[in-house]
């Protein structure tokens, strides 16, 4: 009994150390961070985002899994030089249907928040797939491997399923034609195309690899690429409301 | 309580209980393998099934060494458990050397962008989280795990609780990060920073860190002192916080469950912040609050002094927990994130100066009254200097958290040269000094093979850190710089190539550094493993050469 | 809730709670009767073999 009472006294000064650890570590996060689903003025309140059409989801889905995010950041920030250099600076909005975030950390590239319709579809299908035949002085590798490896699109209709349970805004109707809406964002004389621009309005449509026998993983990138940071227009938007 | 110092033993029950589990997870493993479409997935069922295979084995294996072995108590009557440490010293050398090696591959690459070769495999892409979760999760990882099993059991003066499940911590460890690693160059990862494993190996993690912390825990229960060691609370620490950091920062919803991909349940700026509360607190609770467990205890024990202040190492532990844990949004100044947030982040992480140099000291003025060692132990030299580099990291944090600071370093080579400096300086040098500490121990050496080794590895590597982190300075501050320069007419100066341009000779003197640093490590390797084997390099001890130098002195 | 009524809030209360954390903490590292216990802890580092 006398052992038994002893033992208590280690557990119980133990599981003490253990709770007061507890205890001090989750303060930070939970005042940091809960309120930020809470607070209404977190999200800028914006025309125009829109959930990732299947192409552009998958073209994002390669930019994660070649890790682009290690080089190339997706946030400009409020200061004089980046708004000059890349545009205006980046909204809360604007990434929020991004599952998982891609602000990045570190600019061994330029950002890419505003890239889009910056260049041509020419210029990043010869850019990715040897970025030194346009750019001379670059350090980025070439993704030539992209031009010619077919698009995995099969499960793409799980993709847009499991992000409207995690609350991304898409319809049913979006969720249950994602294969067919993939192909018809490649072709404007598609059979599905009307639907397709019925669902995603602003949506850009055309081959973007310049090979319309296939659908390949360059396809969904440069369709990914060419829509960042495009959906908000800027010259109708009022910095004043948004304070925060 | 006698029951630690009998002779362990493994029970039928446990071994026949997790034959269970182990058997469970193949056919789940097989079923995956069957059901998926993506062939990188079924890979690592496989790997799951051969390992789960081997470790039926292994455990009856393990059951008949362990009952059969005739065991020597310790001295004091504990049979510690030597062998699982010892394994862990021999990973940490293999994962250590892999990371930095990977790293320096990474280094060359920005330098010479040809040797990217143009693969999926071997662009920097993927490489980048292959170097970051070796280093820290491979490297530090498997330093935490041996020194935590060493230190607890002698502090406590205690076994290590259970016999199969400090087994299933070690290979379940090395197998998240064989999953992990093979998964990024394969293409698999959810692309959070430190956190790039996908669910499935997320979800092995968890479990293998539960088994972990009750080890930890029940080692704890069986000490004989009513005070727990001030080294067992940053371990609890690391073990605890890292274990709530892991889940809250994973939360994702797999496609499907025989789907390697999966999508995080936060979005855009709760994401980001969530990221970085993790990111920030891996380095806060991971590569410190761990790493200073290893700094309390072995700097008193290779000073063979009382540490400076225990009463100073509580403060120390108790502040910095709280501290730390705030200054997550320092890596978003200036970005969609709220105000507010940034400015609490900036102010916690400007107050974490103080805890942290306490803790410093604490470790530095252990050494007072005996500084003449640093002269004859190189061992010691090391850790000190890791102590004082970590002294130098937690200076140069606060500073970069500063919002104005932070405007010009953030994005910049600034930010992985402050990095590196506190991985290398900090974490790898205190790993190092500990390794050289417990090989001998371990195996029953009366000391390391060569100390004029250990000498010649502490310069070739600080050579190596020290042209790394002025290399990234260098660059980091230019680049910054060149990004906000503007000409007399008002116009950018320069476009964003030309500062991309401008690294490369920072580039190449990195890439030299990390070399550097890598032959260090080998050299340390190779004293290491002599020692293991029993040899001496046939060279003076510390303790005859401190004699020499008395009896010099004494004018003998 | 609103912005101003958290920072309002986390500025008083927090700093409050924050100090009291902090003396709470040095209490202990400081009090008297400890003193003997954590010397002992301190010493008994280099005694075990």
């Amino acid at each position: 009994m006398k052992l038994l009472n002893k033992h208590a006294v280690f557990e119980k000064n133990s599981i003490l150390l253990l709770v007061g650890i507890l205890i001090m570590v989750s303060i930070g996060g939970l005042v940091e961070i809960v309120p930020l689903f809470y607070l209404e003025n977190t999200i800028e309140k914006v025309e125009g985002v829109r959930p990732y059409t299947p192409l552009e989801l998958a073209g994002r889905n390669i930019y994660i899994r070649e890790g682009c995010y290690t080089c190339h950041s997706q946030m400009i920030r409020s200061t004089r030089d980046e708004v000059e250099r890349y545009g205006h600076y980046s909204l809360a909005a604007e990434s929020m249907y991004d599952h998982p975030f891609l602000w990045g950390s570190k600019r061994n590239g330029p950002d890419l928040a505003r890239v889009g319709n910056k260049y041509s579809d020419d210029w990043h299908r010869e850019h990715l797939k040897a970025p030194s035949s346009v750019v001379p002085e670059t350090i980025m590798p070439g993704y030539p491997f992209l031009a010619e490896t077919k698009l995995a699109y099969e499960n793409i209709g799980l993709d847009i399923k499991t992000n409207q349970m995690i609350g991304v805004p898409y319809t049913d109707e979006q969720v249950e034609n994602a294969v067919e809406d993939l192909k018809a964002q490649l072709d404007e004389n598609s059979d599905g195309y009307d639907a397709f621009m019925e669902r995603y309005p602003s949506a850009q449509v055309r081959d973007f690899d310049g090979n319309p026998r296939e659908i390949t993983e360059l396809d969904a990138l440069i369709a990914y690429l060419q829509m960042l940071g495009t959906l908000v227009d800027f010259s109708i938007y009022d910095e004043s409301e948004n304070n925060r | 309580m006698t029951y630690q110092n009998n002779p362990p033993v493994v029970s039928r029950l446990s071994q026949s209980i997790t034959t269970i589990c182990l058997a469970v997870g193949i056919i789940l493993a097989l079923l995956i393998a069957g059901k998926t479409s993506s062939a990188a997935m079924q890979f690592h069922a496989f790997i799951l099934i051969a390992t789960f295979f081997a470790g039926i084995v292994a455990l009856f294996n393990l059951g008949g060494r362990i009952n059969d072995s005739n065991h020597k108590p310790s001295p004091s009557g504990v049979y510690y458990n030597n062998t699982i440490v010892k394994y862990g010293v021999i990973a940490s050398c293999f994962w250590g050397l892999a990371g930095f090696i990977v790293g320096d591959v990474l280094a060359w690459e920005l330098a010479f962008p040809v040797l990217n070769m143009d693969m999926p495999w071997t662009n920097f892409g993927r490489l980048r989280p292959l170097h970051t979760s070796a280093v820290i999760f491979a490297f530090g990882g498997n330093v935490l795990i041996a020194t935590s099993f060493y230190v607890v059991q002698r502090t406590c003066k205690a076994r290590l609780a259970g016999e199969i499940a400090p087994w299933f911590v070690f290979w379940g460890y090395q197998l998240f990060i064989v999953l992990a690693a093979t998964g990024y160059l394969l293409g698999i990862t959810q692309s959070k920073e430190y956190a790039e494993p996908e669910w499935y190996v997320d979800l092995w993690l968890t479990i293998v860190w539960v088994v972990y912390l009750l080890v930890f825990l029940g080692t704890i229960w069986r000490r004989k002192e009513p005070h727990i060691y001030v080294a067992n609370w940053f371990y609890l620490a690391f073990i605890v916080t890292i274990a709530m950091l892991h889940l809250v920062n994973n939360a994702t919803l797999p496609i499907s469950l025989v789907e390697p991909k999966s999508y995080t349940l936060f979005a855009g700026v709760q994401d980001a912040l969530t990221q970085w509360w993790y990111g920030h607190n891996a380095v806060g609770f991971f590569l410190t609050a761990g790493f200073l467990a290893i700094m309390y205890y072995f700097v008193p024990k290779r000073a063979e002094r009382p540490i400076y202040s225990y009463r100073l190492s509580i403060v120390h532990f108790w502040s910095l927990i709280f501290l730390y844990i705030w200054a997550g949004p320092h890596h978003l100044h200036y970005t969609a994130l709220p105000d507010w947030a940034q400015t609490l982040g900036m102010t916690f992480s400007v107050m974490l100066w103080m805890p942290s140099w306490g803790g410093m000291i604490n470790g530095l003025m252990t050494l007072s009254g005996a500084w003449d060692k640093l002269r004859t132990d190189p061992v010691l030299k090391m850790l000190v200097v890791s102590v004082a580099f970590y002294g130098m990291s937690t200076f140069e944090g606060p500073l970069m958290s500063i919002k104005a600071v932070n405007g010009l370093s953030h994005y910049t080579d600034w930010t992985i040269g402050h990095v590196h400096s506190g991985a290398l300086g900090w974490v790898a040098y205190v790993s190092f000094g500990a390794l050289y500490c417990l090989t001998p121990w371990l195996w029953g050496r009366k000391g390391l093979y060569s100390l004029k080794l250990v000498n010649i590895h502490f310069w070739v590597s600080t050579v190596g850190i020290l042209l790394y982190i002025c290399a990234m300075w260098v660059s980091g501050i230019m680049q910054g710089l060149m990004w906000r320069a503007y000409t007399d007419l008002g116009f950018l100066e320069y476009s964003f190539v030309e500062t991309v341009a401008a690294m490369q000779p920072y580039y190449i003197i990195r890439a030299i550094g990390g070399l550097l640093f890598i032959v260090g490590s080998l050299v340390m390797v190779y004293n290491l493993w002599r020692t293991i084997l029993g040899h001496t390099a046939g060279e003076q001890s510390p303790e005859n050469i401190s004699k020499a130098i008395a009896a010099q002195a004494l004018g003998e | 809730m609103t912005f101003q009524e958290i920072s309002s809030f986390s500025q008083s209360w927090g700093a409050v709670f924050l100090m009291t954390m902090f003396i709470i903490a040095v209490a202990y590292a400081l009090w008297p009767s400890n003193k003997e216990k954590f010397d002992n802890a301190a010493k008994s580092l280099l005694d075990e073999e």
